[in-house]
């Protein structure tokens, strides 16, 4: 079973930061340390911002807590969620790199069928640095991994592929049900170790997990918010699909690639189905009108950009789901705050050089260690 | 999982014959083949009696038994791999499986040999998804199930009318590929299962497939043949053409199409760099025919598999008929198959 190998030079190392919302602790980060000590993380802490989260010795990091989140963002920081991991997304609006890996704190180091430990984000990394093929199926799955390759029949028009935008990776152990399927079936544990990685086809959705997951921030950077959640928000545990299926559409109309399968993780903590269900509730219901909108929907020829993608869509929201709930309104709304938000932090580098941006990183608080 | 509640006497297993001794073939799928009604058609181009070993249900038609039934004028759609279709004509079977007469039992990740036709049997009398992708593949398989975000309506599932399996050693490449990496074989067993969303095509390859023939039977069509088809897999076409009017076809009627396991071994044969010499027209076709499968829609009047293969057939014939006499062909002896099915089944 072959893995990209962890080389002496950690691949993209200074062109990646590793994304982690967290309102517990991040223990979990001793086991992959191997893998992921020599990138640059950022902390997002949810919660309680006065609690101190104690990041492990020897990881370089910027850590931001609510307060931060507000300083940051002013008035615009109502687009990020409360209490919900959704705040995740502000780490991907204040990281300066071309990629970002984000994962849960509840995720440890998945081992393959040999036994072997397996290195998520070489093998994001690699899922980003090839080529995805959205047009046309491919049956022996990724044909850019090492011992596969295009079947017969395969247009040579299409091998090309095109640039990958998104890395979906899956879950060992703990798999990612919602909570009726939770409630019946509270023992099943994901055992199958399914060594693929596909491209989800042009005009497919697909449910996104933001617990295993890396995206090229320039490719699709500005698609990848996370929704209103939690805190005063009338569902949950929708923020991730919600961005997945906002940035599905977008990489279809953009011709830009999604790929899903490897790498695993191993996901060790299963969350109570009783206080899930009362967050998915509405959402099991909006998702049936929610989902027809993603499905039909049709960007202009006119957006070029991923933002201007964003806000027609956001536009869509509040036109055609508004009438599923006021939600949508203030969603739509958010995402046009988001996409403000996202302009100001992230000007082109001749502009940004001329005016310094407002001060992110926190210099007073938890000293980084090198 | 209800596939014990499948008699044996609703499958027929298929297999075109281009060797004439299938003894060995045989031999090695007999503890997954012999307890099922095989029909076994002998390429008309084939010299020399098929031989078989005793021990099986088996009904071997050749190059008379085409020209009877269909005429000889007709018969020239089953030569070469597409000899397989006449089975498919003959067969009176809710389910057929059919693979090439190259391949032999392959063995699974813990060792075991895999019975093909109990997991193309699951394939098909299991849902499909086609409307929405589950990141953990085939939902109705054990220890799997729809994920958070997958929308409660869409849970049902369709009927799953084709299943694609895959193959181990010898992958379904073409000779190009095969002739630029000769030492290539795949040695990757997926363990999944998974539906191919509506509207994406794929290229479903002949060697290891199973469908509902009640449902679709009449849409995988013997109908493109390459100026220079060949006895190799690699000099022909027939199955990605078929294989891209059934996927049209399901999405139009609402059905489901799956690929991924099972898996066979898959021997080695022909040399592809000889395949090469020959004028690859199949590969130049491709480039024309994806995107007239991706974007074609049939009428909504064509409610059967028979109707939706004779709009298709019209459809070929305008637009692509327009730029290669081969689709004009391929068009008409898809109207001619849908004749001889017709008889056929009424007869």
């Amino acid at each position: 079973m072959a893995h990209p190998i962890t080389p002496l030079s950690p691949p993209l190392k200074d062109e990646l930061d590793i994304v982690i919302p967290t309102i517990r602790n991040l223990d979990f980060l001793e086991m992959w340390r191997p893998f992921l000590q020599p990138y640059h993380l950022i902390i997002v802490q949810d919660g309680d911002p006065t609690k101190v989260i104690k990041v492990p010795d020897g990881f370089d990091y910027e850590l931001y807590n609510r307060n931060d989140v507000n300083r940051v963002l002013g008035p615009k920081a109502s687009c990020i969620s409360f209490k919900d991991s959704a705040c995740r997304c502000f780490g991907f609006l204040v990281s300066k790199k071309k990629y970002i890996f984000t994962i849960d704190d509840d995720c440890f180091v998945a081992k393959d069928p040999s036994g072997k430990e397996i290195n998520a984000l070489a093998q994001h990394i690699q899922n980003l640095l090839t080529p995805s093929t959205p047009l046309f199926f491919n049956t022996l799955y990724d044909p850019y991994r090492d011992g596969a390759d295009f079947v017969r029949g395969y247009p040579f028009s299409l091998r090309e592929g095109v640039s990958t935008a998104i890395s979906h990776g899956l879950w060992l152990n703990i798999p990612d049900y919602d909570a009726p399927t939770q409630l019946v079936k509270p023992r099943e544990r994901n055992t199958r170790y399914v060594d693929a990685v596909m491209t989800i086809p042009k005009g497919t959705l697909f449910p996104m997990c933001g617990m295993n997951l890396a995206f090229d921030r320039e490719l699709i950077g500005p698609a990848m918010y996370f929704g209103l959640m939690g805190d005063g928000q009338p569902i949950g545990r929708y923020d991730d699909m919600w961005a997945g299926w906002c940035a599905k559409v977008i990489c279809d109309h953009l011709s830009l690639g999604v790929k899903t399968g490897l790498p695993y993780i191993w996901h060790s903590k299963a969350s109570n189905p009783f206080v899930n269900l009362k967050k998915e509730y509405k959402g099991i219901y909006w998702q049936e009108e929610i989902i027809p909108f993603f499905q039909s929907i049709i960007l202009s020829k006119e957006c070029t950009t991923v933002q201007q993608c964003y806000v027609e869509l956001s536009k869509n929201v509040k036109e055609k789901l508004g009438s599923v709930d006021p939600y949508f309104q203030k969603l739509g709304d958010a995402m046009v705050t988001w996409i403000e938000a996202w302009e100001e932090l992230n000007r082109p580098k001749e502009a940004s050089a001329a005016a310094e941006p407002k001060s992110v990183k926190k210099e007073e608080a938890s000293p980084k260690s090198k | 999982m209800s596939q014990a509640n499948i008699m044996d006497d609703e499958v027929d297993i298929v297999i075109g014959a281009l060797h004439s001794d299938l003894t060995t073939f045989m031999n090695e799928w007999r503890p997954v083949f012999s307890q099922f009604h095989l029909i076994i058609v002998k390429d008309p181009d084939l010299s020399g009696e098929i031989q078989i070993p005793e021990g099986f249900n088996v009904d071997v038609y050749t190059r008379s038994d085409i020209d009877r039934v269909v005429g000889s004028s007709t018969s020239i759609l089953f030569s070469g791999y597409s000899c397989r279709y006449f089975g498919y004509l003959m067969s009176r079977k809710k389910y057929v499986i059919s693979i090439d007469d190259d391949c032999i039992p392959a063995k699974d990740n813990e060792g075991s040999l895999v019975d093909i036709v109990a997991q193309h049997i699951t394939n098909l009398i299991t849902p499909a998804t086609p409307f929405f992708f589950n990141t953990l593949y085939d939902p109705y398989r054990k220890g799997a199930d729809f994920v958070r975000g997958y929308p409660f309506s869409l849970r049902e599932g369709v009927t799953c009318a084709l299943s694609c399996g895959l193959w181990l050693n010898l992958a379904d490449y073409d000779a190009p590929t095969q002739a630029l990496k000769p030492e290539l074989r795949n040695s990757r067993y997926v363990d999944a299962v998974l539906t191919v969303p509506v509207r994406a095509m794929l290229p479903l390859s002949g060697i290891n497939i199973a469908f509902d023939r009640e449902l679709v039977g009449p849409a995988l069509i013997p109908a493109l043949k390459l100026a220079g088809e060949g006895k190799f897999r690699w000099e022909t076409m027939e199955d990605i053409w078929s294989g891209m009017c059934v996927k049209v076809i399901s999405d139009h009627m609402g059905l489901g199409v799956k690929s991924g396991l099972p898996y066979v071994w898959r021997n080695e044969r022909g040399n592809a760099i000889e395949s090469l010499k020959k004028e690859w027209e199949g590969v130049k076709l491709m480039e024309e025919v994806v995107p007239f499968f991706q974007a074609v829609r049939l009428p909504r009047s064509a409610v059967t598999a028979e109707d939706c293969v004779v709009e298709l057939a019209k459809i070929v014939k305008e637009q692509l008929g327009q730029s290669n006499p081969m689709f004009v062909r391929a068009a008409e002896a898809m109207v001619e198959w849908i004749k001889v099915w017709k008889a056929v089944q009424s007869g």
